[in-house]
């Protein structure tokens, strides 16, 4: 259980933070150790099984189908990085606190530290690689919201998604190589992908999986060419660039490098691939960081160089190699972090971080002085002080490399040079800041001492570098050892920590490192005005430049493809859906099923005749609107005709009543629209349509008919069988909508409603005002409501109710049911609207549509859910019979009740959007329009107009 | 009978693709209209054709596949609903722009790239 909240409390302390927030810094920075103080205390009982070599496991299923588990490990590689996670972590916190301004946002801020320690964590103890690419993405996209902690800057803004898109772009190449990895181990557990190294080597996809896998930790580790990202990610507040960007997270690719070692490492590929992109960030970091003015870009220069020096060891391959990469990542992040912290409190007391200004700070903060100093010689490689170790270590490997021939100079040259260039930054950090004259025109002079209490971390840090320079064995010994062999897999070789090797080549290269350093800073004025000869790379500018031209390319796209025309995106719908259809159809020709053709009636083939030719007849004369509406209608009493035709009367009914307010509905709409279309459209545009549309209907021709004539089998047996005994009705069509797909159904009624309702509010405060006769050059007819229509459609209403209550109690046994009685009734209302006016009617109808529907929708709803108190499944139906007086044997199904309630929910949705319509513009026509009245103000006057 | 049939669904097909790609709304609400009636029959056709034997109990001696019946059946009163939706989308568009064109405002046409150009980076 201990790993899964190792992982998880840093989160639940995120969420908690912005609450901490209210009481002021120093509160939200001491709930803020909290997780990680129960963390340590979680991890410290584990630390004999590590010692000893073991590995802590702790695996939960999630989703197997993927590969996906919950899974932790902890062993010693985990360990370190875990431990240097949550402890300068800590530090950092205290350090935020004095950094932080109190009415900045601080409870956002913490909340994001405490999210990406929780990240971070879950990358370096995740047991399943999925697991791990989930919290790295989650360390990317965090690193991104605290570089742009200060939104306001334009500078931190674009320095964020510079280093989101770098790592980002790295995290998906990473995905696809760990996906790859996984299928060839057949799953993502580490502990699998790491015993099936050998496997993976020869595995023909390996070169493919290595290069993603390598994408993915250089651009996360800045890495050249990928390097750029990291200096221009210290816009970030300082807290966050030194625990992000030097002591953890630009370390994650290096975690990965090494917890992949064992699966990957070894080979020809991994070697040159790994220690030349290693050899060229760690020269070209110290080159650059060189010449940078500002204090935090010498630094993350520096950290570039750093990294590309322990991707260096590991890409070596050798197991001494792999030690020294460990050491140095331990030995990088104290003094690195305790650097960037020294940088931040000048920055804090100056208001300034250019070191051309910063100069002679000895004088006004001898203590924060005097650490950074240590720091810095660390850096630099200065004996007794734990970078010359590993720095002594490195240069060691570096002469053991056996490059053929003349390479093999290579190595220690390049790491020498590396070693002078860092002795010069170092020195120019130290001298420049502290030393050399006075300051220059500081915003804030003079500077003091940071608040005690500020200096505590950085204290804490540059103790732990004496320690470790002192007293390696003591004091990192145990840790190292288990890293290095968790790390490769095997017990790790022999080596000794010790201060002093005796003189030998890697002592005396340190020597020339360091006077050769210090030579190049006394000459420095000379290596400026080389450097300046060459006009500077500015990575920014090309990155928005490539940003840029990338969104312009896209946009050009997108212009020539969407021209804001619905007519042509309609056009491009159906030739794509012809373009993929041609194909199959072309193959299969016209095709005749085993069936055959049976013969033809002549009712049938009238039907047919007059089907199509009303068909294609609208098509013709749609310009003429009320008379393409009239054919239209034909089409569909003809499409409800052929339903009967082929034994389909309940498809009849609901065609005849939908044919009705159909027709309804778009003679409402003509009242407002102009009565007739205007020539539009080209003559070479019409022919293409009408090229278009032979096409589709020859397609759905030949489909038919070869779905027609082909035999097939139906699971409507079930159905049918069932009707009766299970279902209780002997009308198979209303049992399946009731009862088996009684589900579906009320997905439909829903979705009706869902358009009543769209309608409803789209149609909300808004006017239209109709044109004042038929555009044709007809006045409307002068009454609206003619007596005689009046007259009959009154008496119709009980009469049209009563058939409805009829076709909707027999829907169970005969053709009828809740949607054809739903839409009977819903025509019948229509009818008096038409026939009496909007007022009228809404005057003796009070029902408010909306209540209808929702009862409908109620009704089948708890009908359904009523099945679930019985112990049966959703929208089970149940029957029974009862014998009435009179009517006789009557036959009782829940189902009825779900039936009441799709003929409610189609008689709500059905009037709901037809009154909508109506209630535009109601009566304008025979009265002078008021343009500017809403349907509200118009009924109240309509009414007057009636009362008087 | 089964020729009669599909050439019938073969032009509601082709009608209704016509009137879809006229620029004017009424047409294209016509040529929705005419292309679920299409659709509708073709659905039918899946459970074949069968003269006679409606999947009522006790009132034929076969019966016709009563599934794909009940799936249209659902299928009309939807495209009812849809073609009233749509149908109001097009008097709402006449409302908001003053013509009944497909693409709103021809002569005002805002391409969808357009919003996206005017977005500068950051």
């Amino acid at each position: 259980m201990s790993l899964p909240l190792v992982v998880l409390l840093p989160f639940l302390g995120a969420m908690a933070a912005p609450l901490f927030a209210q009481g002021g810094r120093t509160a939200i920075a001491i709930a803020s150790t909290v997780p990680a103080l129960i963390a340590l205390a979680a991890l410290f009982p584990h630390w004999q099984t590590l010692a000893d070599g073991g590995v802590v496991l702790h695996t939960y299923e999630w989703l197997p189908a993927i590969g996906l588990s919950l899974s932790f490990r902890l062993d010693g590689l985990s360990l370190l990085f875990a431990l240097l996670i949550l402890v300068i972590g800590i530090l950092i916190i205290l350090y935020a606190r004095y950094y932080l301004k109190p009415e900045e946002n601080i409870g956002k801020f913490y909340g994001l530290l405490l999210c990406f320690k929780g990240s971070m964590l879950g990358i370096v103890l995740s047991s399943n690689l999925l697991l791990m690419m989930i919290f790295w993405e989650i360390t990317s996209l965090v690193s991104f919201l605290l570089i742009s902690f200060w939104t306001h800057k334009k500078g931190a803004r674009r320095g964020a998604r510079m280093a989101l898109t770098v790592t980002g772009g790295g995290g998906l190449a990473l995905l696809a190589g760990v996906l790859i990895i996984g299928q060839i181990v057949g799953s993502y557990e580490l502990d699998d992908v790491l015993a099936a190294g050998p496997i993976i080597k020869a595995h023909a996809l390996y070169p493919v999986a290595l290069t993603l896998v390598l994408l993915g930790a250089f651009t996360k580790s800045a890495q050249f060419p990928f390097h750029f990202w990291l200096p221009h990610a210290m816009q970030a507040p300082t807290p966050v660039s030194a625990y992000l960007h030097s002591a953890t997270m630009v370390k994650a690719g290096i975690f990965l490098l090494a917890r992949l070692y064992p699966a990957l490492a070894g080979t020809e590929q991994w070697f040159y691939m790994v220690s030349f992109t290693g050899m060229a960030t760690l020269l070209l970091g110290a080159y650059i960081a060189m010449f940078k003015h500002d204090l935090k870009g010498l630094l993350a220069n520096s950290t570039v160089s750093h990294l590309g020096l322990i991707v260096l060891l590991l890409g070596m391959g050798t197991e001494l190699a792999t030690v020294a990469a460990l050491f140095h990542v331990i030995n990088h992040a104290t003094f690195k972090a305790s650097l960037f912290m020294a940088a931040g409190i000048i920055d804090h007391e100056t208001g300034t971080r250019d070191m051309r200004r910063i100069n002679g700070l000895w004088r006004f903060m001898p203590h924060t002085a005097t650490l950074a100093m240590v720091a810095a010689a660390s850096m630099a490689g200065v004996p007794l002080l734990n970078g010359f170790l590993s720095k002594e270590m490195f240069f060691a490997e570096s002469l053991a490399l056996n490059l053929p021939g003349y390479w093999a100079w290579l190595p220690p040259i390049v790491a020498t040079l590396a070693g002078i260039f860092a002795v010069a930054y170092s020195a120019r950090f130290i001298h420049d800041v502290f030393f050399n004259g006075k300051p220059i025109n500081l915003p804030i002079y003079p500077p003091h001492e940071p608040p005690r209490y500020m200096k505590i971390p950085v204290e804490i840090l540059v103790f732990a570098c004496l320690m470790v320079g002192m007293f390696p064995t003591i004091s990192v010994g145990p840790l190292l050892y288990a890293a290095s062999s968790a790390t490769l897999g095997v017990p790790a070789p022999d080596y000794r920590l010790a201060v002093m090797h005796g003189f030998n080549l890697p002592l005396f290269m340190s020597f020339l490192a360091f006077f050769g350093g210090l030579l190049m800073y006394s000459q420095r004025k000379r290596f400026f005005a080389f450097h300046d000869r060459f006009r500077e790379i500015d990575e920014k500018a090309i990155f928005e430049k490539v940003v840029f031209s990338l969104g312009l390319r896209a946009n050009r796209f997108t212009t020539a493809t969407e021209n804001g025309s619905l007519q042509r995106y309609v056009m491009l719908l159906i030739v794509s859906a012809l373009a993929v259809a041609f194909l199959p159809i072309s193959k299969m020709g016209f095709f005749i099923g085993s069936n055959g053709l049976t013969p033809v009636d002549w009712p049938t083939a009238t039907l047919g005749a007059v089907l199509i030719a009303s068909a294609l007849a609208t098509a013709a004369m749609h310009r003429e609107r009320f008379f393409a509406l009239v054919l239209i209608s034909v089409v569909g009493l003809l499409t409800a005709l052929t339903f009967v035709r082929f034994s389909a009367p309940d498809l009849t009914m609901t065609q005849l009543s939908v044919e009705v307010v159909t027709v309804v509905l778009l003679m409402l709409a003509l009242y407002y629209m102009p009565s007739w279309t205007p020539v539009e459209s080209s003559r070479g545009r019409r022919v293409r349509d009408m090229g278009i549309a032979l096409l589709a209907g020859s397609g759905m021709t030949i489909i038919t008919l070869a779905i027609l004539t082909q035999p097939f089998s139906s699971i409507s047996e079930f159905f049918l069988a069932n009707s009766k005994t299970g279902g209780g009705g002997t009308n198979v069509v209303n049992v399946i909508l009731v009862d088996f797909r009684g589900f579906d159904t009320l997905g439909e009624i829903s979705v009706l409603a869902i358009a009543a309702l769209g309608i409803f509010a789209m149609l909300k405060n808004t006017t239209l005002t109709p044109p004042p006769g038929d555009g044709l050059g007809h006045a409307w007819a002068r009454e609206s409501h003619p007596t005689m229509l009046k007259q009959i459609a009154r008496p119709m209403l009980p009469m049209a109710l009563m058939v409805s209550a009829f076709i909707f109690l027999r829907g169970h046994n005969l053709p009828g049911g809740g949607f054809i009685a739903g839409l009977i009734t819903a025509v019948a209302l229509i009818l008096q609207y038409i026939a009496s006016g909007f007022s009228w009617t809404e005057d003796r109808i009070a029902m408010r549509y909306h209540n209808v529907i929702a009862l409908g929708l109620l009704f089948a709803v708890i009908t359904g859910a009523g099945s679930l108190a019985f112990g049966y499944p959703f929208l089970t139906s149940t029957f029974g019979y009862i014998t009435w007086p009179v009517v006789g044997k009557f036959e009782l199904a829940s189902a009825l009740v779900f039936d009441l309630g799709v003929y409610l929910a189609v008689v709500g949705a059905t009037l709901m959007m037809l009154v909508s319509v109506g209630r535009i513009n109601p009566h304008s026509a025979i009265r002078p329009v008021n343009s500017e009245s809403s349907y509200g103000a118009d009924t109240t006057t309509l009414t007057q107009r009636e009362t008087e | 009978m089964e020729l009669v049939f599909a050439l019938a669904i073969g032009a509601l097909t082709a009608g209704g693709v016509y009137l879809l790609l006229r620029a004017r709304t009424f047409p294209v609400v016509l040529g929705l209209t005419m292309l679920s009636y299409g659709v509708n029959l073709f659905l039918f056709a899946s459970g074949r054709l069968a003269t006679g034997s409606q999947p009522v109990l006790g009132t034929a001696a076969q019966y016709a596949d009563p599934l794909p019946q009940a799936l249209v059946l659902t299928a009309i009163v939807i495209g009812f609903a849809m073609t009233a939706f749509v149908v109001v989308l097009s008097l709402r568009n006449l409302a908001d722009h003053g013509n009944d064109h497909v693409d709103g405002d021809p002569k005002k046409r805002t391409p969808a790239s357009k919003h996206a150009r005017e977005r500068r980076p950051l």
